[in-house]
């Protein structure tokens, strides 16, 4: 137990940070813990959530991805197309929408991983790809999302929100499961010691590859979770969530050398994110004092973490 | 079968046999071609030329993973533990079965058992590698080995870091294997180990085999000779009469530090090389970390030629009136810059010393001219070089600065015989001219040929100290397991 609370400090961290700072919105909202407040609460967090579960992929294995946004900006505007009309073609669109974000994280990885490039280099090129073409598809925001589907999708179940089941259902169904897997366990490998990754036997190119196309999976599906909250098509959203799934990550205690973090600390990560600029909004403080405030979360989050190089009675493990 | 490297032949035209049920060591310099051979075996690279047969059929070794799949499972001198992971988790990675799918967990009960029987009972599934000792790591790593159920094992120095009761347990290890059918590889550059285990050996020199005989067949000089291509009159130089009145230039009085050191004392005379002995983790390490600035919270009082010194850190131990060197256990981490050039390395230690101008090159020149250094222009980058070259050059690094007292943790690990007796040379003219020498050491024949007096660790004490007569390796093994024999607790 206690091994299991110390491998997981990180998340525990961001776990408890969450719930006060959650505490403290719920207590100065005029209207309190209600259904309303905790599902636009939940939406605004789990569209960032699924991109910072993108940015994750990236990172772990020692790596990032500038083009997060920018394949949110492209799903989003495919989205506005395909997800009207017949159930089957919903359906359809749907499926097309998040193969759409899982190709462009392929292409991404292909080209970092057979053209031997850095991560950083290749996905800001590509980011302006994708934004390029969403711009071909939505010159300017519009489009329309099935409203009743949106409806089932972005408010609640018997008063819970439907965001924050889907939250349980990517950790539950989907992280829990997946980390105790060859490919979940490669991931942290070769984020943490790429060249003991491939001593071990370890298909380091594979694996590198399908973090990246995971990457963009997730990207889709944030994708397809905002055309659903918004209901429109819009092209211009990416460089504000490409930056905020970085900190939101860090936030999480997923640490940026990788090999270091789970997808639950990415999603508390911008779980916190997206409750301090809700608490901001509601506690009367200038709105463009927000950037200030988060910073500050951000550098004490970080602190935190790193706070146990001071127990160390060896100086040389605060360079480990 | 041939290996270059640009215009470098690592291994020149070599054909090499192992059969399975035999342990067959192989032997040679650094850099005579060895882990070459062997990662070609592994996989881990490709030859240039030639082939390599598993069972009579020819196969193509492209990775690990293939090699893996024959059966051709390799411990390598570089540890292949990632160290986010969890023992399990880096138990599981590569295990057989364990593709990108749901990993059962088949073969860590004998991983288990494997640990269990090689005195790493106490390492807990749980922990991150990175929260383990260098010696737990091997353990883990001989561990993950077996569970693969190899048919040819490579052990590539891989018992470097252990004690001599553990590694008996893992020679016990080997042999069943050996006995149930395996081939096993073994590389180790301690003689009596190679006793111990081998059933034929290989000697390479310069990338190329030159001789492959039967245990017993030629005896240590022959084989020394055999490796070197010349002979080495002595492994260990002469020690010099011990002058009992000689200056005492470190002296340490109730040392303590995070109840892992315990009240050490421990004084160096003028001329003496003093070592420190005892399993691993017993507080020598901490000791010498301790005394050179690099722990926080030590006690005790520490005097450099009389004169009292307070060691808060490198840079303060570093500087002329303490003059104090530390030559770090892990060299690759610790004691190198490895993506920087020789030069550059060689120059850090110098800088900072505000008496001595770094870039002159004659601080190091004269011990790199001893020490036969072997490189291509000290403008390469220092990863260029075989691990015993590496050595030198942090050796060279510290000499830079004159220093006045050198600690030294367990210097010739994993290093060839020959670089071997060209640091006990340094280190022996070093003590005449008035360094004090603190050498750690996991080999006891260090211990007992170049040391003048040995103290042994145990749980933070030393709980004997072994001189003259005493210092025999019936002692130093009784005392590293702190059986109290009459002799020596007089003497302790």
């Amino acid at each position: 137990m206690l091994d299991y609370v110390r491998s997981n400090r990180r998340e525990v961290i961001a776990g408890v940070v969450l719930v006060v700072l959650l505490a403290g919105y719920i207590g100065t909202h005029p209207r309190g813990a209600s259904t309303y407040v905790m599902t636009i609460w939940a939406n605004q967090g789990l569209i960032l959530g699924l991109a910072a579960c993108a940015q994750f992929f990236a990172v772990v294995v020692r790596g990032i991805d500038l083009s997060v946004g920018a394949i949110m900006a492209l799903t989003n505007c495919i989205a506005s197309y395909l997800l009207d009309g017949s159930a089957l073609g919903i359906g359809f669109g749907m499926f097309a929408v998040v193969a759409a974000g899982a190709a462009c994280g392929l292409l991404n990885g292909v080209i970092i991983v057979y053209g031997r490039l850095q991560p950083i280099v290749v996905t800001l090129a590509t980011a302006s790809i994708f934004v390029g073409i969403a711009l071909l598809l939505r010159p300017t925001p519009g489009g329309a999302i099935n409203y009743d589907l949106a409806d089932a999708i972005t408010l609640d179940v018997l008063g819970i929100p439907t965001a924050l089941i889907i939250t349980g259902v990517v950790i539950m169904g989907f992280w829990l499961p997946f980390r105790r897997t060859g490919l979940g366990l490669g991931l942290y490998a070769l984020g943490s010691s790429e060249q003991a990754a491939f001593q071990s036997g370890i298909n380091t190119k594979f694996i590198r590859l399908a973090a990246f196309t995971l990457a963009g999976f997730f990207g889709g599906l944030a994708g397809l979770y905002y055309s659903f909250v918004t209901t429109t098509g819009d092209a211009g959203i990416a460089p504000g969530f490409t930056l905020n799934s970085i900190a939101a990550v860090v936030l999480g205690g997923v640490l940026l050398r990788g090999g270091v973090g789970s997808l639950v600390g990415a999603l508390a990560g911008a779980f916190i994110l997206k409750t301090i600029a809700s608490l901001m909004f509601f506690s009367g403080l200038p709105s463009l004092a927000q950037p200030l405030f988060e910073g500050m979360i951000l550098a004490a989050a970080i602190a935190i973490g790193g706070a146990d190089v001071l127990r160390a009675r060896n100086k040389l493990e605060a360079y480990s | 079968m041939s290996k270059h490297f640009g215009a470098t032949k690592a291994l020149d035209d070599v054909d090499f046999i192992c059969n399975a049920g035999e342990v067959h060591a192989v032997l040679g310099e650094n850099g005579a071609g060895k882990s070459t051979l062997m990662k070609l075996i592994a996989g881990a690279l490709q030859p240039s030329h030639g082939r390599i047969r598993v069972d009579g059929h020819d196969v193509l070794l492209t990775s690990p993973q293939d090699a893996l799949q024959h059966g051709l499972v390799c411990m390598f001198q570089e540890l292949s533990l990632v160290p986010d992971l969890t023992v399990r988790e880096n138990l599981l990675l590569g295990a057989p079965g364990a593709g990108i799918g749901w990993l059962r967990g088949t073969g860590l009960d004998t991983a288990r058992a494997v640990l269990e029987r090689i005195g790493g009972a106490d390492i807990r599934m749980g922990v991150r590698v990175a929260d383990l000792t260098l010696p737990q790591r091997q353990q883990v790593e001989i561990a993950k080995a077996l569970m693969k159920k190899p048919r040819l094992l490579i052990l590539d120095e891989a018992t470097s870091a252990l004690n001599a009761s553990v590694v008996e347990s893992v020679f016990e290890l080997v042999r069943e294997q050996r006995d149930s059918g395996t081939a096993v590889l073994f590389i180790s550059h301690r003689f009596h180990e190679i006793e111990a285990l081998a059933d034929r050996i290989s000697v390479f020199r310069n990338g190329r085999r030159v001789e492959t005989f039967k245990k017993g067949d030629h005896d240590y000089g022959d084989i020394i000779d055999m490796m070197v291509g010349q002979k080495i009159e002595e492994l260990f130089p002469d020690k010099p009469l011990t002058d009992e009145d000689a200056e005492v230039v470190l002296d340490i009085t109730g040392f303590n530090w995070d109840g892992r050191v315990k009240n050490v004392n421990l004084s160096v005379r003028r001329g003496q090389i003093v070592g420190l002995g005892g399993l691993d983790g017993q507080g020598q390490g901490a000791f010498l970390m301790g005394l050179f600035g690099l722990l926080r919270k030590t006690t005790g009082q520490t005097a450099i030629s009389g004169r009292a010194a307070e060691l808060r850190n490198p840079k303060t131990a570093k500087q002329q009136d303490i003059a104090l060197a530390y030559i770090p256990e892990d060299r690759k981490t610790e004691g190198l810059i490895l993506d920087q050039s020789i030069r550059e390395n060689l120059e850090l230690a110098a800088l900072g010393r505000p008496d001595l101008d770094a870039t002159d090159e004659t601080l190091y020149a004269p011990s790199l001219e001893q020490l036969a250094l072997k490189h291509g222009g000290l403008g390469q980058p220092v990863s260029s070089l075989s691990g015993g070259n590496q050595q030198k050059v942090v050796l060279s690094k510290w000499l830079a600065i004159k220093p006045k007292c050198l600690l030294l943790a367990d210097p010739t690990r994993g290093i060839d015989v020959k670089t071997k007796t060209q640091i006990y040379a340094i280190l022996r003219q070093l003590a005449d001219q008035g360094t004090a020498i603190v050498l750690l050491s996991t080999d006891y024949e260090e211990l007992i040929q170049l040391c003048d007096e040995t103290h042994v660790f145990f749980d933070g004490k030393i709980v004997a100290s072994l001189s003259g007569d005493n210092l025999t390796p019936q002692n130093i093994i009784a005392a590293t397991l702190n059986i109290a024999q009459p002799a020596q607790a007089a003497h302790a």
